[in-house]
């Protein structure tokens, strides 16, 4: 290329910028949808729409598993004893402070919805076990109490919540 | 790319890659000072499109392997998630399908351009023969990739290509049992299909890149055939062929676009928008129109094995031109009987082409015949007698006279 005199900017100068730049935005714009195309699409987020689950037929004190979002959820109904456990804890004590009443829904404290996934590295807990009458995860031995806050182990957070509300009182819709 | 590289990189940090890799002195001898006959048409733009084209497949080919799924179940449902669902699945697909389209165009072209101008004679003969393995493994490519949508058209014109090979007398049979991987087309074959449907891509990247690399130990042919004599013959490559080849690609673009974005279909045939049924053939089987050509002669030859051996020699008869035509003279500019006869030629292969979507009935199976006797007669008769008995016109003295006039 013949160098020109620093001093002018050239017609040709004009132009093999003008150029470059509109082939930058054009190189641009060709990226967007392959890099789009890897997001979600429109049948998996169709298949991740909120679903309802019927609370009736839960007995006490069982815990009940369903799958949103390719995520295990557990729906536990607690017990009057499970409840009171869940309560008289000393927040401050706790690894993840949390109260249990930020847990569950006003009115609606037997029914405990967590996201069912290990905090540590995302394993699923094991129900009814452990020494807080919770879950005990087997892959690093956290350990889980009923209202699924993490009190012993390497988990750093407690089992997380779902966007949920109640229909009725008898049904739940997660998502 | 004979001697020193003049490239000296300013950047010390390309002053220590060069040592190591001497990349930029390749990119830059290649590219950059790389002398280009100064008289080089738009049709010389053709190769370049060609490598954007096939870097286009590849590309959209990769993401849509992503959504796809090879099974005789699933592959036509999956092909219609792409263009419902995924996002940006639509253009994807259409581009992909398109590209298809407009490669073949662009390769059309660049093969007419190559029999026109004599670009297949020496020293250029393995350049082209290694175009013609180029153009075997791209019909190979496209087809494989037709039959993955799992269309009507898919999968009949997967049972009539494969069953092609029945012909060859003894072990034909076998062979086709072999391709299919079963009694008949199923899902072992599709599943191959796609396996190799993703190798070839790159098998044609590789011989690309012997194909260039042929062309610039030969440098380019150019409109006069003569070669370049001094350095008034030549410019460099860029910037000259490069803003020239980028400005032809963007206006070939354009035309891409307008299929995509417009008549996404027009090209296409709608009976693969219904999915393959092993017990309907339907009424007529027809290829992409960049095979219709070869098509017709195969259905032009009354014989099973006459036909299937017509059909190959059409394509691989062109590996031969550089010794069936015996002209000194390259360019047809200066060759006014081969001109006329080239024309002619041409003429034939769009005949052919239209009548390979004709029903081999009639007056189509006459013409068919008589277009099919033209096409061969072309290589095997004509190319070799003009060159012995052709008057040809004066050549000129230099390309730069050629530009400039008597003058330069």
């Amino acid at each position: 290329m013949t160098t020109v005199s620093s001093a002018e900017h050239t017609r040709r100068d004009f132009l093999y910028i003008a150029t470059g730049a509109v082939g930058a935005v054009g190189a641009a714009a060709a990226l967007v949808p392959l890099i789009a195309q890897m997001n979600p699409d429109a049948s998996t987020i169709a298949a991740g729409a909120p679903i309802d689950v019927d609370l009736a037929p839960i007995a006490d004190g069982q815990i009940i598993k369903v799958f949103w979002r390719s995520k295990p959820i557990f729906i536990f109904h607690r017990t009057k004893k499970e409840i009171e456990e869940a309560e008289k804890v000393n927040v401050a004590d706790l690894p993840d402070p949390e109260p249990d009443s930020a847990r569950v829904k006003p009115g609606h404290d037997q029914w405990l919805v967590v996201i069912g996934i290990c905090t540590h590295l995302g394993c699923i807990p094991l129900a009814h076990q452990g020494e807080y009458d919770g879950w005990f995860c087997p892959c690093h031995g956290s350990q889980y109490d009923t209202s699924g806050r993490i009190r012993k182990g390497p988990a750093p957070k407690n089992l997380y919540i779902p966007p949920y509300k109640f229909v009725s009182d008898t049904k739940i819709q997660i998502g | 790319m004979s001697g020193h590289s003049t490239y000296q990189p300013q950047n010390k940090v390309l002053q220590w890659l060069e040592k190591r890799l001497p990349i930029g002195g390749l990119i830059y001898s290649s590219f950059v000072v790389y002398p280009t006959p100064r008289n080089l048409n738009y049709l010389w733009t053709f190769g370049g499109i060609l490598a954007f084209m096939l870097g286009v497949q590849i590309v959209t080919g990769i993401v849509l392997a992503m959504h796809y799924t090879p099974h005789v179940d699933l592959a036509f449902k999956s092909v219609e998630s792409i263009m419902r669902d995924v996002n940006f699945g639509w253009l994807l697909r259409y581009l992909h399908a398109n590209g298809a389209s407009m490669f073949f165009l662009a390769v059309y072209v660049h093969m007419f351009r190559g029999i026109y101008y004599g670009s297949y004679k020496e020293p250029r003969e393995v350049l082209w023969i290694l175009g013609v393995i180029i153009y075997l493994l791209m019909m190979a490519t496209g087809f494989m990739g037709y039959v993955l949508v799992w269309g009507q058209m898919s999968f009949w014109a997967a049972t009539v290509i494969t069953n092609l090979f029945s012909a060859i007398p003894g072990v034909g049979d076998t062979i086709v049992t072999w391709l299919w991987g079963g009694f008949a087309v199923g899902n072992p074959t599709l599943n191959r299909f796609y396996s190799l449907h993703y190798l070839l891509p790159f098998v044609i990247a590789g011989v690309v890149v012997l194909h260039i690399w042929a062309l610039h130990v030969a440098g380019q042919n150019n409109p006069t055939g003569i070669e370049p004599k001094s350095d008034k013959d030549t410019v460099a490559f860029t910037p000259y062929a490069t803003i020239k080849d980028g400005f032809f690609m963007a206006a070939f673009c354009i035309l891409y676009a307008w299929f995509v974005f417009y008549v996404p279909n027009f090209l296409g045939h709608a009976d693969n928008y219904i999915p393959a049924n092993p017990a309907v053939t339907p009424a007529e089987i027809v290829p992409e129109w960049y095979y219709l050509p070869f098509y017709a002669i195969l259905r032009s030859i009354p014989d099973k094995l006459m036909g299937v051996i017509a059909l190959f020699s059409s394509i691989l008869v062109l590996a031969f031109i550089p010794w069936l035509d015996t002209s000194r003279v390259r360019s047809a500019r200066y060759r006014p009987l081969f001109k006329q006869f080239f024309w002619l030629w041409v003429i034939a292969c769009i005949g052919l082409g239209w009548l390979g979507s004709k029903q081999p009935e009639g007056i189509y199976v006459i013409m068919s015949r008589i277009f099919t006797v033209y096409y061969f007669a072309f290589f095997l008769i004509i190319m070799p007698l003009l060159g012995i008995f052709e008057k040809t016109k004066p050549l000129p003295n230099s390309i730069s006279e050629s530009v400039f006039g008597a003058k330069a």
